[in-house]
């Protein structure tokens, strides 16, 4: 790896000292005071509460398994197609297809 | 015996130190903070749950910083797990004291509750039988988050769907004796009182009777929903998610006309509407407070911490 | 036969926490024994608010803390996989917001979906937005502080890195999908086989997430790592030949990934 020139002191020294110079670099602090008022106001994810869930009849209770018949498709999920290389979509779609009926 | 605790130490208060006197208040929920920013004097002060403030950085602090310099902030601890039978967990104790020493919040709070057994964290406040033994471990967990963080904290009165028949004290004198033994104050949340008594049959106002009033150093309100048990009888669920319902507002009345003026909160967690919703509830109570200031008062309160 | 754990018996309340903890979430099990509604009502259904209440919140937290792939997925099905996720993963943790790094994993392992090759690592990089959300704030290395180091120290130079700064490299074009699906707009269709890298950062208050390229992933995680700089060049170098080092350089400024730099003299600086 010494042998490449690309690997020198020198040329670090000197590509770093390009890149510090060039008059481009942008930096965080120019944006800051912006972003501040548009951050605050945004519900958090994952919060603690003390609030109660929807009663008696719903997911704590229920033992069907997505294993099983239950799982469906249900809803639409996105709306994109989702592609990935070989015959298989990548979307939601063409999930029922893989079930026991 | 009393706990004493030191006067806090005014030397490094980096927040303005509000005294709200027998105010109404909202739960802050962040998207609310352009609207409350715009009237800060809409309300009399914010109560924020703790954990959602024990991050290391970032915009939660931020903006509970900003909101700490326009009102009054109380802070409510959800999951101490103050009534499990495992000790406090050290970790979060010692967040937990940080947070009020670096937010210098006007009233500390948990609840009479459990939700971490053998290091598995259950996200809801669940029930605990009364007993000589668990009241014994309350008192023992009280007393070192009031070490911790260096003052009398408000214990809260839970809303319970079961009983335990292993139970050999009622809620109000086991509430009593904790105060007796730790010094701490009382959160008397009316939601759950009516929501514990619809659900296992006993009278709300004699409860409130003998709950001691005289320990309440904040009132919450809330809303709840309305199921049915195994035989069809109403069971209340305590869901935060709608306004305050019209017999929590009588009861609510009650008591501030029988104590006078406390600090009382409006909790809104679920569904959490704009703010002028939020707010006309925090309204309403304000105007109940309103009427009975400066009366004489039935109950004597006692001076707790500011 | 469902087995009912017995509440104890007065003096000996040592477990009612964990004969509810072992039924709370295990829909097979009964109602423990001991909890009664009023006069003596059955408790059965009153048991189940507090089921419900410990399922439905993390499974509600999931849903908040991984928005994308509950919309990939669909509410109704994200909920069913994150309902088995909270039973297997119960949070170890009581801050709601630290909850599901374990999710991508079970994702992975979760077979009726298992076609949805992109969907872990899209998980991954929803957690790391929350972690850098969440984390320490410090201000990010700038031009000034690696200006500052004499020319000749730069080869050996060593970086701290940001608190808030997470990287993810994947086989799929995760950094599309999930902006698409965050800030829009929502494309027709995704190539989703294409593999993308993504930093994310914080410098100051806003989750930042891009997009970067191989050489630049490389450089990055070995800085993080702690090599010195001439190290990461010669690693990023020789996986990519086009590396370009002076547009790294200007990434490693610009998205905040690091808190500092300092010379090292623990690297042998002949060359």
């Amino acid at each position: 790896m010494s042998t490449k020139t690309a690997l020198t002191a020198a040329y670090i020294a000197g590509t770093v000292a390009a890149a510090l110079s060039a008059g481009t670099l942008a930096t965080t602090t120019a944006a800051q005071a912006q972003e501040k008022e548009k951050c605050y106001g945004v519900s958090m994810a994952g919060k603690n509460d003390c609030a109660a869930g929807p009663g008696t009849t719903c997911a704590g209770t229920s033992k069907v398994d997505y294993q099983g018949n239950a799982w469906t498709y249900v809803d639409s999920g996105t709306c994109t197609t989702m592609e990935l290389p070989g015959d298989r979509m990548g979307s939601l779609e063409p999930l029922d297809r893989d079930l026991p009926s | 015996m009393t706990r004493k605790f030191a006067i806090q130490s005014a030397n490094q208060n980096r927040f303005p130190a509000f005294h709200p006197a027998g105010r109404a208040g909202a739960s802050f929920k962040p998207q609310h903070f352009d609207a409350i920013k715009a009237e800060p004097t809409s309300v009399g002060f914010l109560e924020i749950h703790a954990e959602n403030y024990m991050g290391a950085g970032g915009p939660p602090h931020a903006v509970l910083s900003e909101i700490r310099t326009l009102l009054p902030v109380s802070l409510h601890g959800v999951c101490m797990s103050i009534g499990g039978l495992d000790p406090i967990d050290p970790e979060h104790l010692s967040r937990f004291a940080n947070l009020v020493e670096r937010y210098e919040p006007f009233k500390v709070s948990e609840h009479l509750a459990w939700s971490t057994h053998d290091d598995v964290f259950f996200n809801d406040l669940l029930p605990l039988p009364y007993t000589d033994e668990t009241l014994k471990r309350v008192c023992e967990h009280i007393d070192q988050v009031q070490e911790a963080i260096g003052r009398p904290m408000l214990l809260e009165n839970p809303s319970t769907y079961v009983l335990f028949s292993e139970s050999s004290w009622n809620e109000t004198d086991f509430l009593r004796e904790i105060v007796k033994r730790t010094g701490c104050g009382l959160l008397l949340d009316i939601n759950n009182v009516f929501v514990s008594a619809t659900n296992h049959g006993f009278s709300a106002t004699e409860y409130l009777a003998e709950f001691p009033l005289e320990h309440v150093g904040e009132v919450h309100l809330a809303g709840h929903d309305e199921q049915e048990d195994d035989e069809g009888a109403p069971l209340l669920i305590d869901s935060h998610d709608r306004p305050v319902a019209d017999p929590v507002w009588s009861l609510y009345e009650t008591v501030i006309e029988q104590c006078g003026p406390i600090d009382t909160l409006v909790e809104w967690d679920s569904d959490v509407p704009d703010w002028p919703i939020l707010r006309s509830e925090a309204i309403a109570a304000e105007r109940i407070l309103d009427r009975h200031r400066g009366r004489q008062q039935n109950v004597k309160r006692h001076a707790l911490h500011s | 036969m469902p087995s009912t754990p017995d509440m104890p018996a007065e003096g000996n309340s040592a477990a009612y926490d964990g004969a509810f903890g072992s039924v709370l979430l295990d829909p097979g099990r009964a109602t423990p024994q001991g909890l009664t509604g009023p006069c003596g009502k059955s408790a059965n259904k009153r048991f189940n608010v507090y089921r419900n209440n410990v399922t439905h919140s993390l499974v509600t937290a999931l849903t908040e803390i991984f928005p994308t792939v509950a919309q990939i997925l669909g509410k109704e099905n994200f909920r069913m996989i994150a309902r088995d996720f909270v039973r297997a993963h119960p949070p170890r943790s009581p801050l709601v917001f630290e909850y599901g790094q374990d999710f991508a994993r079970f994702l992975a392992g979760c077979a009726p979906i298992s076609h949805l090759k992109y969907l872990p690592d899209v998980a991954r990089l929803e957690r790391a937005w929350l972690d850098a959300y969440h984390a320490a704030d410090h201000a990010p290395l700038d031009a000034d502080d690696l200006g500052a180091l004499p020319p000749e120290a730069l080869a050996t130079a060593v970086f701290t890195p940001h608190p808030a700064a997470r990287f993810i490299s994947s086989a799929y074009a995760i950094h599309t999908i999930f902006t698409a699906h965050r800030e829009g707009p929502m494309p027709e269709r995704i190539n989703a086989g294409l593999a993308q890298a993504v930093l994310v950062t914080r410098p100051a208050l806003t989750v930042q997430v891009r997009k970067i390229d191989h050489g630049q992933f490389l450089f990055i995680e070995a800085l993080s790592r702690g090599a010195p700089l001439q190290q990461a060049v010669g690693l990023s170098l020789e996986a990519v030949p086009e590396f370009d080092l002076q547009a790294a350089i200007a990434l490693t400024i610009e998205s905040g990934a690091f808190a500092g730099c300092r010379s090292s003299n623990d690297i042998d600086e002949k060359d």
